[in-house]
């Protein structure tokens, strides 16, 4: 018997949780917060299913429900990518103006 | 592109997201992060482009709304101070949500963009995915919209209670699983819709009983949540990258959430049930006779500051609201022009969200290896001559470690009474969130400075 796709991706599934749980254990305490605005960043990689949504369909008529909704995700998950990474890029940079002062 | 080409790209982008928070494990790394984060978003993006393939004249519409978002996205990144991050991050976890809603929605609508079969017999596993990625990401939503709120100060950080509320909310849990299976059964889009509503209601309903305080575990378990829709969204597309990303944001939020508990020595169930500082009001107010209380000016802690060799500041979510870190970092710059050693001592939940300090403090220049977690630093206050405290309270209270019936006992605190003498900034007497007396201002060695933290460390530094 053949194996469904689904527990593949079950399986890429539980091990990323696992992958997950170890990585960020060993994120420093002083940097919690960059790493709740960076994840914040990358699961906007649902902007991947929002573009599908917005280019989905035929020439005639892309005004669909579904095709304005993929486009409001689109701006939605685009908002948090580049502010997320922004965000991220420049808190990360106070950390580094150290030793300077002294 | 063929859909293996694509599928291998995913997993990439997906491998770039783990290196990213891998990278945060110090602050060396982290740039590099980060710059890993940004790699595997642009491929992820780009091979959507290419993997669809045949542009219809949506292609236009979708770089327009693309270029809209990303515009607010980096003026708000440019714009927001620093001492807002937690209602900024609250604010972007509802947009997790919100779009992963209309993914759902989307794909609901219009199966076959996504090979997910044809409205009215969508494939039964797509069905369930789909509800789980809508109804964990409306959730997502109205909880940080009432997160957002709360924090942001246009709704009220007091816990809002009712009679029945668990009971309620547990109805409604179980109300949405009923839903699904009615919606699988049936494919109806009408159960799809009542899930949705059902969701958005839940998520409100989760947040507002829970108390100003207790933010650090909610917008960490907000965090888990947009994973976990993320995820869920990440199945029904069948697309790897969402899939590894979600798990990673998923087990991140909750480990987050696991920690803030941790510091406040309480259950994760005890956080989110709510209502703790109602319920402890009423005792402090009752127990809480006049006492004498000894306070000082700015010349007092500047002569006391002075006169010591070792200092230990502890920053709270007062020091935040004040936007004290600047004026605090030039006193500390001043006391250590006079050979005084200076640390800092952070409590795992000081401010609002996870690392809330330390990002104001490097904000303001602050090293970051002269800032120190609980264990690191705790035995070092016997020592210290003058513990500066601004802002925080109640991880300070001694109350934790030998008064049995207080509500906070057995969380950890930073053990402040052991210096020789503590400063403690404050606006007034009032007690904590958790409306609990703090001891420590009636104890013979504690100076109390009633003022703005700003303005009295600004003064202290002129009388330095």
């Amino acid at each position: 018997m053949e194996i469904d796709p689904f527990i593949f991706r079950l399986s890429i599934f539980i091990l990323s949780i696992f992958i997950g749980y170890y990585v960020v254990w060993s994120v420093t305490p002083s940097l919690h917060t960059p790493l709740m605005s960076v994840t914040n960043a990358i699961s906007s990689v649902i902007i991947v299913g929002a573009i599908i949504a917005g280019l989905a369909g035929n020439s005639d008529n892309i005004f669909t429900i579904s095709n304005i909704l993929g486009f409001l995700a689109i701006s939605l998950a685009a908002v948090n990518i580049f502010g997320g990474f922004l965000v991220t890029q420049r808190m990360l940079q106070m950390y580094k103006k150290k030793k300077k002062i002294k | 592109m063929s859909a293996n080409l694509s599928a291998i790209f995913y997993l990439i982008s997906g491998v770039l997201f783990i290196l990213a928070l891998r990278g945060l494990s110090s602050p060396e790394t982290s740039r590099q992060g980060n710059f890993f984060g940004i790699l595997g978003m642009v491929i992820a993006i780009t091979v959507t482009f290419f993997s669809v393939g045949s542009f219809s004249s949506g292609l236009i519409y979708v770089l327009i709304f693309l270029l809209i978002g990303g515009l607010i996205g980096a003026f708000i990144a440019y714009k927001i101070p620093m001492t807002a991050m937690p209602e900024l991050v609250a604010g972007f976890h509802s947009l997790v949500g919100l779009s992963a809603v209309f993914v759902a929605i989307s794909a609901f609508l219009n199966p076959e963009a996504f090979n997910l079969g044809s409205p009215g017999s969508i494939k039964l596993a797509s069905l369930i995915e789909m509800s789980i990625g809508a109804s964990v990401g409306a959730i997502t939503f109205s909880g940080s919209i009432i997160a957002f709120l709360k924090l942001q100060g246009i709704m009220s950080g007091s816990p809002i209670t009712f009679k029945g509320q668990h009971f309620f909310n547990a109805l409604l849990l179980t109300s949405i699983i009923i839903l699904t299976y009615l919606l699988c059964s049936t494919q109806s889009s009408n159960f799809f819709w009542m899930i949705l509503v059902v969701s958005f209601l839940i998520g409100f309903l989760l947040i507002i009983p829970i108390g100003g305080a207790d933010m650090p575990v909610v917008i960490s378990m907000l965090n888990s949540y947009s994973g976990w829709a993320a995820a869920g969204i990440g199945f029904t597309l069948e697309n790897s990258a969402l899939i590894i990303t979600g798990a990673l944001v998923g087990s991140s939020g909750a480990i987050l959430s696991y920690i803030m508990c941790k510091g406040m020595n309480r259950s994760f169930f005890n956080v989110i049930l709510g209502g703790f500082g109602a319920t402890e009001q009423s005792t402090s107010s009752v127990g809480k006779e006049q006492r004498p209380v000894k306070s000082g000016n700015a010349e007092d802690a500047a002569f006391l500051m002075k006169n010591a060799s070792s200092v230990i500041i502890v920053p709270g979510y007062g020091m935040a609201v004040a936007q004290a870190q600047h004026a605090l970092r030039e006193m500390v710059d001043t006391l250590k022009k006079n050979d005084i050693k200076v640390t800092y001592a952070i409590h795992p939940v000081a401010g609002r969200m996870p690392g809330h300090m330390n990002v104001l403090l490097a904000e303001a220049n602050v090293p970051y290896d002269e800032v120190f977690e609980l264990e690191e630093i705790n035995n070092d206050f016997a020592n210290a001559d003058v513990a500066f405290v601004i802002g925080a309270n109640d991880v300070t209270n001694p109350a934790a470690k030998n008064d049995p019936q207080s509500p906070i006992y057995g969380m950890p605190v930073l053990d402040v009474e052991k210096c020789k003498s503590v400063l403690f900034v404050k606006r007034s007497l009032s007690p904590g969130y958790a409306g609990i007396d703090n001891d420590l201002f009636y104890k013979e060695n504690t100076l109390m400075l009633f003022a703005d933290a700003k303005k009295m460390t600004e003064d202290i530094t002129k009388n330095l």
